[in-house]
């Protein structure tokens, strides 16, 4: 069941659309905005309220990148792994964070503290290379700034 | 030097307030349009003006707002999407127009509205770029307020209402029908054309989709009118243009430049030239999926026909730089990594042929290529090429891939013959 706030957000999209299911991608990102990921119960529960197949949610749910239909951690750390970045440094940052973390792309730390993802260009090209931790962006990165960076989430 | 798109941006990057942007002379577009023009004048203004669509078509803006039925038989809601998706990589000229310009967005999707008679102006924006999500909000709050949006704006008898779409991240979300399917709860694949969207668009309805950049320049030309912005230009193009670099160049950064600057000026006089100890091998003009061009071409205009006529396109104006310390190779497999991880899958050739050039390259990369192997991917490069596939993902994937592999064939070659990357 989606809870009463869950709802509210989608219906705050719903109003200006001129269907339900056009809010699919709305209410995905509801659910996981609440439960941190978007599980089967969560896909069936959407399903439910916009009167689609849970087939079709999960069809969405699974073509875009930021909804994650897996677990993740606390935070979520996205590292551009794009030209401009890859030219300037990713490599070392990625071996850096690997280092700090014990885990590399696509798992979560132990401690469910962390997940380490790789996202496309975050477009500050001029400032490669660049991640993102949750909502913050972190650039002019440097390898040995790394463990300062990830302190400020402990 | 005039610059339209960039003059209200201050020092910290600190928008204006509404009220400020208004002293500025903001907001003086939207009054003079709703009160002195009529729709049709406007969309013929913007078509003399020859603005060319900055996400890298090209398409001149005016003559595609030609296209929407307009009057009272036509049909509503009409829809004006301003496309903020910004995820091509090595650009990133979008993020700052919304991050400290916002009111000068808001003010060229308003009156771009006004021109085709829209109802809704939905901003489809790219979970990533946070700040000018807050950004874009308070200016909506604002120009609610001053009712520059809403009801019967400013006095007069035309209304709109203005929706933030935040994305849920894929790159095909960039291209129009895409972005349009997205907006409709759906998986972002391409749809046919015809319909154009700009009679069944968003919702079956008539839609203009138009990047940031394109909407930022309509203010001026409302105001200043079409001599005014041609004269901005070197070239028949209208206007300035958001050029950037990045790479390994001396001062990475973005300049509101006169349409038709060359790329040596915008590499040498504002990047500052290479890092010291490196030498310049070529350059990506206008995003990823760009051709390469190389030292014969710098002193190419960059305007949309110009970087054309040297077999690239200008895309989106903000170059890539490669350096003689990078590996060419590497570097494109990086880019075909991308666009076959991005690939919708929606036709044949780009799904399936993309990960394939992406396995040769890493082949080769990695000591294990084959001399047949470039024959591969020149044939890749056609058989992904234009006319092929329902949208420009493929054809722009190869464009870098078959300029790499004439302009560096000697890099790809000794990686074969030496069985492994001489950067490594």
């Amino acid at each position: 069941m989606l809870s009463d706030q869950e709802k509210h957000e989608i219906d705050q999209e719903i109003r200006h659309m001129p269907n339900k299911k056009a809010a699919c991608i709305e209410a995905l990102k509801a659910v996981q905005r609440h439960r941190g990921w978007v599980s089967d119960e969560g896909v069936a529960d959407i399903a439910e309220y916009l009167e689609i197949s849970p087939d079709e949610v999960d069809s969405v749910a699974t073509f875009y990148n930021l909804i994650f239909r897996k677990p993740v951690g606390e935070h979520v750390i996205m590292i551009c792994d794009s030209v401009s970045c890859w030219i300037d440094g990713y490599e070392q940052i990625l071996q850096a964070l690997r280092d700090a973390l014990g885990i590399t792309l696509g798992e979560t730390t132990e401690d469910g503290k962390f997940t380490l993802l790789p996202i496309q260009c975050l477009g500050t090209c001029d400032h490669a290379p660049a991640l993102m931790i949750d909502t913050d962006l972190h650039r002019d990165l440097k390898p040995e700034n790394i463990t300062e960076i990830l302190e400020q989430y402990t | 030097m005039e610059k339209p798109v960039t003059r209200h941006i201050q020092p910290d990057k600190e928008p204006l307030s509404l009220t400020e942007y208004e002293k500025d002379g903001g907001y003086q577009s939207v009054t003079k349009a709703l009160k002195e023009r009529t729709p049709q004048e406007i969309q013929q203004l913007v078509k003399d003006a020859n603005l060319k669509g900055r996400g890298g078509a090209g398409f001149n803006t005016g003559l595609k707002w030609s296209f929407v039925p307009m009057g009272d038989d036509a049909p509503h809601p009409k829809y004006l999407v301003a496309n903020a998706d910004e995820m091509e990589p090595g650009t990133f000229k979008d993020r700052l127009l919304m991050e400290s310009n916002p009111h000068l967005f808001l003010e060229g999707m308003i009156t771009s509205a006004y021109a085709i008679q829209a109802d809704v102006i939905y901003i489809f924006i790219r979970w990533a770029y946070q700040l000018s999500q807050r950004r874009l909000k308070k200016a909506i709050e604002e120009a609610s307020e001053h009712n520059y949006l809403g009801e019967n704006i400013r006095g007069s008898d035309y209304s709109v209402d203005m929706y933030i779409h935040v994305s849920a991240g894929r790159y095909m979300c960039g291209e129009e029908t895409g972005l349009l399917n997205a907006l409709e709860g759906k998986r972002a694949n391409p749809r046919a054309k015809p319909p154009f969207p700009q009679t069944s668009g968003l919702f079956g309805k008539p839609t203009i989709v138009q990047n940031v950049e394109t909407l930022c320049n309509v203010p001026g030309i409302v105001v200043n009118g079409a001599e005014w912005y041609k004269g901005l230009s070197r070239t028949t193009e209208g206007g300035t243009k958001l050029y950037g670099a990045s790479g390994k160049v001396k001062h990475p950064g973005l300049w509101e430049l006169p349409m038709g600057t060359t790329a040596r000026e915008i590499l040498e006089e504002h990047a500052g030239g290479m890092r010291d100890g490196l030498q310049f091998r070529g350059l990506i003009p206008g995003g990823a999926s760009t051709d390469f061009l190389i030292e014969e071409h710098l002193d190419t205009p960059m305007d949309y026909s110009s970087v054309m006529d040297v077999g690239s396109r200008m895309g989106t104006g903000t170059m890539i730089v490669l350096d003689d310390q990078t590996c060419p190779v590497a570097l494109v497999e990086n880019l075909e990594h991308f666009f076959a991880q991005e690939s919708c899958g929606w036709c044949t050739p780009c799904r399936d042929g993309l990960p394939w050039v992406e396995k040769i390259l890493h082949a080769i990369e990695h000591g294990e290529g084959r001399m047949e192997d470039l024959d591969k991917l020149t044939a890749h490069s056609r058989w992904l090429g234009p006319g092929n596939t329902f949208c420009a993902l493929a054809p722009g994937a190869v464009e870098p891939l078959q300029s790499a592999l004439k302009y560096f064939r000697m890099d790809f070659e000794r990686h074969i013959n030496d069985k492994h990357c001489p950067w490594r």
